[in-house]
C-alpha cells in the first residue's frame, strides 16, 4: 500500500497474532460508560440497594416464616404486633399473620410489575419502531389505532376482561400491559423518526440491510436509554395501577393477596388497627420512590447530555 | 484507465422535487433540487461535483443510490434502469454501488463495534459467508484503509474523525462494488487528516479498480481528485469539463466566479485580488429564476437569458456548457462582454481578468490538499 506505507509490517504481524488467535481487545461501549456513571450515583445506587432487598426478601423470607399466609391463628385476631406470638406486624381480623402476607403481597405486585412492563416495553417497542420506520400510511394507520386504544378507559376495558374471563391474575398482566405499552410505542415512534434520518441508517440501507434488520440491529440498540428510562418509571406505575384495581376488588383475589389488596383492606380499619395499614404502604413507597430515583439514575447515565 | 469507454454509469433527465408542507392555509410548495440532469460516469474515471450548498450536489449522490427516488429520468446501471426497481431487486445492486458520508461519526452506529459495522453490508449481501471468513474479510479491509487490526471490537466513540472515515471507507469497500459516491468525505475533516484521507482514496482506487463520483464544495479538493468535473448550479448542470480544462479555461460565469472565490492561502496573494462579482445570495430553489437559474447574480446577463433555459451545449474537448453567451464572453473577453450588458448586475473591474490569470497559473493550487507529507 502507497501513501501510508511504513504500517505494512506492524499490520501484518497484528493481522498474524490474531489469526493465531490473540484477541483484540475489547473496546468500550456505551452501556459500559453508562454503568460507569451509574455507579457514582449516590442516591440511584442506595434505591437500588433498597430495591434488591426488599425484592430478596419478599422472595426468599417466607421459607423461614413461623406463621403462612393463609394460617388462622385461633389465639390471636386483631392482634398488635407481639414478639411473644412470633406476630412481629400483628394480626387481621381473621387472625392471619401480616408479616406473612405483606411478604406474599410484595411478591405478587413485584411479579405482575415485571411480567406487565416486559409485556408492555416488548410491544411497545416492536410496534413503535415499526411504524416509526416505515412511516407513511402504514404509520399513520397504526398510530390512529393507538389513539383509539387511549381514548378507552382503561378501568372499562379491565371491567370487561373480568367480566368475560372470571378474576385471573393473568388478566392483570393483560389488562395493564395492553395500556401501558401505548404510551412505549409512542415514544419509541417518535425517537424513530429521528434515529431513521441518521446517517448510519442511510448507510446501512446503502448496504443493503433488509429493513427488518435495520429496525431490528440499527434503531432498536440505540433505543435503549429512553426505553430502559421509560421502563423503570413504568413499573412503579404498574404497581399503583395493580394497586387500584386490587383496591376496586378486580385485581388479585383472596386468598391471594398484593400490596394494594393489604393497603385497601388496612384503609377501612386504619382508626382502630394502624398495624395493618402502615407496613404495605411504607413497603410500596419505598419501592416507588427506590424505582424513581433508579429511573433518574439511569436516565442521567444513558443521556449525559441531557443534563 | 481503459481505453475502452465503458459507459458504467448514465444518468438521464434526472429530476427531484421535495414538496414542502404550507401552513393550514397555504397551498404546499414543490422544491426542485434536481432538473433535468444528464451525464454519464465512465469505468475508472472519478466524476466531481461541485457546487454551493442547496444546490442538489448530495441529493444527486443520493439519487443514483436509489436512496431517494426521483421524481422522473433514468439512473442507467450498465444499461439497467435502477430508477423502476422493487426494493429487493435494488437491494441486490447494492454490491457494486456503496457510499462514504460526509460526516464519519454520524454515519457509524454508535452500539455496533468497528467489526460488526464493516461486516454489516457482508452480514446483508452476502449472507452465505461463513462467520470466520466474514471476520477475515473485514480484518484484512481495515488493514488496506490503515486501520489496525486490534481496533476491530472498539466502539466508533473511541475513534478520532480520520480514523472513522476510515472506517467507513472499510465498509463502502468490503463488498468490492464498482462505484462509490463520496458525499463530502472529507469536508468534516482537519487539513490534514483530508489529505491523508484523499490520498488513501485515491491508492484504494488504483487498488481496487474502483469509479468514483465526487461531491464537495471545495473546489481544491475536487480538482486533486476529479478526472472530470461537473458543475451544480440550483438543480442544473451548468458546465462539465475535464478537471484540467475546467479550471484552466472556465466558461460559465458562475464556475469563473466560484474559481476566483477559492481560498488564497497566503495573505499578500489575497489581498491583491477581490472576488470576481457575485452579489446577492442563491435565489431560492422553491421560487428559481426563469430561464437560466444564473441570471440573477450573473454579471453578463442579459434579456434573452430570461427567456428560456439555456441548453446544454458542446464546447469541444469533452466539455459542456449552459449558457447563451458563452462563446461571446470567451471570444471577447469579460470586459467587453460586460460593455456589451444592458447594465444588469456589477461591472468587474478590468483587474478581474487578471485576478482569473492568476488562479490559472499552472502552480496556483487552492489551498493545496496534498502536501506530499506521507
Amino acid at each position: 500500500m502507497a501513501g501510508i506505507t511504513g504500517k505494512d509490517a506492524i499490520l501484518t504481524e497484528y493481522a498474524e497474532q490474531l489469526a493465531r488467535g490473540a484477541d483484540a481487545p475489547k473496546g468500550r461501549s456505551l452501556s459500559r460508560d453508562a454503568l460507569r456513571r451509574l455507579l457514582r450515583n449516590r442516591a440511584a445506587m442506595v434505591s437500588i440497594f433498597v430495591l434488591v432487598a426488599i425484592v430478596v426478601i419478599a422472595f426468599v423470607a417466607p421459607a423461614f416464616m413461623p406463621w403462612q399466609p393463609r394460617q388462622v391463628d385461633w389465639s390471636a385476631f386483631r392482634s398488635p404486633p407481639n414478639a411473644d406470638t412470633l406476630h412481629y406486624l400483628g394480626t387481621d381480623q381473621n387472625g392471619r399473620d401480616l408479616l406473612a402476607r405483606l411478604l406474599q403481597g410484595t411478591q405478587m405486585s413485584i411479579i405482575v410489575a415485571i411480567v406487565a412492563t416486559f409485556v408492555s416495553v416488548t410491544i411497545g417497542i416492536l410496534y413503535g419502531a415499526i411504524a416509526g420506520y416505515m412511516g407513511g400510511r402504514v404509520d399513520a394507520i397504526m398510530m390512529r389505532f393507538v389513539d383509539m386504544m387511549y381514548a378507552l378507559p382503561y378501568i372499562l376495558f379491565v371491567i370487561i376482561l373480568v367480566v368475560i374471563f372470571g378474576r385471573k391474575p393473568i388478566l392483570l398482566f393483560i389488562g395493564i400491559g395492553a395500556i401501558e405499552w401505548l404510551t412505549m410505542a409512542r415514544i419509541v415512534r417518535g425517537q424513530t423518526l429521528s434515529l431513521k434520518e441518521k446517517e448510519f441508517v442511510e448507510a446501512a440501507r446503502a448496504s443493503g440491510v433488509r429493513p427488518l434488520s435495520i429496525i431490528l440491529r440499527h434503531i432498536v440498540p440505540n433505543l435503549t436509554g429512553p426505553v430502559v428510562i421509560y421502563a423503570t418509571l413504568t413499573i412503579p406505575e404498574i404497581i399503583i395501577t395493580e394497586s387500584f384495581l386490587s383496591y376496586l376488588g378486580l385485581g388479585v383475589q383472596e386468598p391471594q393477596t398484593s400490596l394494594g389488596t393489604l393497603i385497601s383492606d388496612g384503609a377501612g380499619v386504619f382508626e382502630v388497627m394502624p398495624w395493618l395499614l402502615v407496613p404495605p404502604a411504607v413497603v410500596l413507597v419505598l419501592m416507588l420512590l427506590a424505582l424513581t430515583y433508579i429511573g433518574d439514575g439511569l436516565r442521567d447515565a444513558l443521556d449525559p447530555k441531557d443534563r | 484507465m481503459n481505453a475502452v469507454d465503458h459507459t458504467l454509469l448514465s444518468v438521464e433527465n434526472l429530476r427531484k422535487t421535495f414538496s414542502i408542507r404550507g401552513g393550514f392555509f397555504r397551498k404546499p410548495l414543490t422544491l426542485t433540487a434536481l432538473d433535468d440532469v444528464t451525464f454519464t460516469v465512465k469505468t475508472g474515471e472519478t466524476l466531481g461535483i461541485v457546487g454551493e450548498s442547496g444546490c442538489g450536489k448530495s441529493t444527486l449522490g443520493r439519487c443514483i443510490l436509489q436512496l431517494l427516488k426521483p421524481d422522473d429520468g433514468k439512473v442507467l446501471w450498465l444499461g439497467q434502469d435502477l430508477v423502476g426497481l422493487r426494493a429487493e431487486a435494488m437491494r441486490l445492486w447494492r454490491q457494486d454501488l456503496q457510499v462514504i458520508f460526509q460526516d464519519p461519526l454520524a454515519s457509524l452506529n454508535p452500539r455496533m463495534t468497528v467489526g460488526d459495522i464493516i461486516a454489516d453490508p457482508l452480514r446483508a449481501l452476502k449472507p452465505d459467508l461463513s462467520r470466520a471468513e466474514r471476520r477475515a474479510r473485514v480484518i484484512r479491509m481495515m488493514e488496506a484503509v490503515g486501520l489496525l487490526p486490534e481496533m476491530i471490537n472498539r466502539y466508533p466513540h473511541e475513534f478520532s474523525g480520520g480514523q472513522a472515515q476510515r472506517i467507513g471507507i472499510a465498509r463502502a469497500l468490503i463488498t468490492e462494488p464498482k462505484l462509490i459516491v463520496c458525499d463530502e468525505p472529507v469536508s468534516a475533516l482537519d487539513v490534514s487528516i483530508q489529505a491523508q484521507i484523499l490520498n488513501l482514496l485515491a491508492d484504494l482506487k488504483d487498488e481496487f479498480g474502483l469509479t468514483l463520483v465526487f461531491i464537495s464544495h471545495d473546489l481544491g479538493v475536487v480538482r486533486h481528485v476529479s478526472d472530470r468535473i461537473m458543475v451544480l448550479y440550483l438543480g442544473r448542470i451548468v458546465e462539465m469539463a475535464p478537471g484540467d480544462a475546467l479550471y484552466a479555461a472556465p466558461k460559465h460565469p458562475y464556475t469563473r466566479a466560484l474559481l476566483t472565490a477559492v481560498p488564497i492561502a497566503d495573505p499578500k496573494r489575497a489581498r491583491e485580488r477581490t472576488i470576481e462579482g457575485l452579489v446577492g445570495e442563491v435565489p431560492s430553489p422553491i421560487n428559481p429564476p426563469s430561464g437560466c437559474h444564473f441570471r440573477t447574480r450573473c454579471p453578463y446577463a442579459i434579456d434573452d437569458c430570461a427567456k428560456a433555459r439555456p441548453p446544454l451545449e458542446p464546447a469541444g474537448d469533452e466539455r459542456v456548457v449552459a449558457c447563451i453567451r458563452w462563446r461571446e464572453i470567451d471570444e471577447k473577453g469579460l470586459a467587453a462582454a460586460t460593455r456589451a450588458t444592458t447594465g444588469a448586475g456589477d461591472v468587474p473591474s478590468p483587474e478581474a481578468e487578471l485576478r482569473l490569470e492568476e488562479v490559472q497559473k499552472p502552480g496556483f493550487t487552492p489551498e493545496d490538499p496534498r502536501p506530499d507529507l506521507l
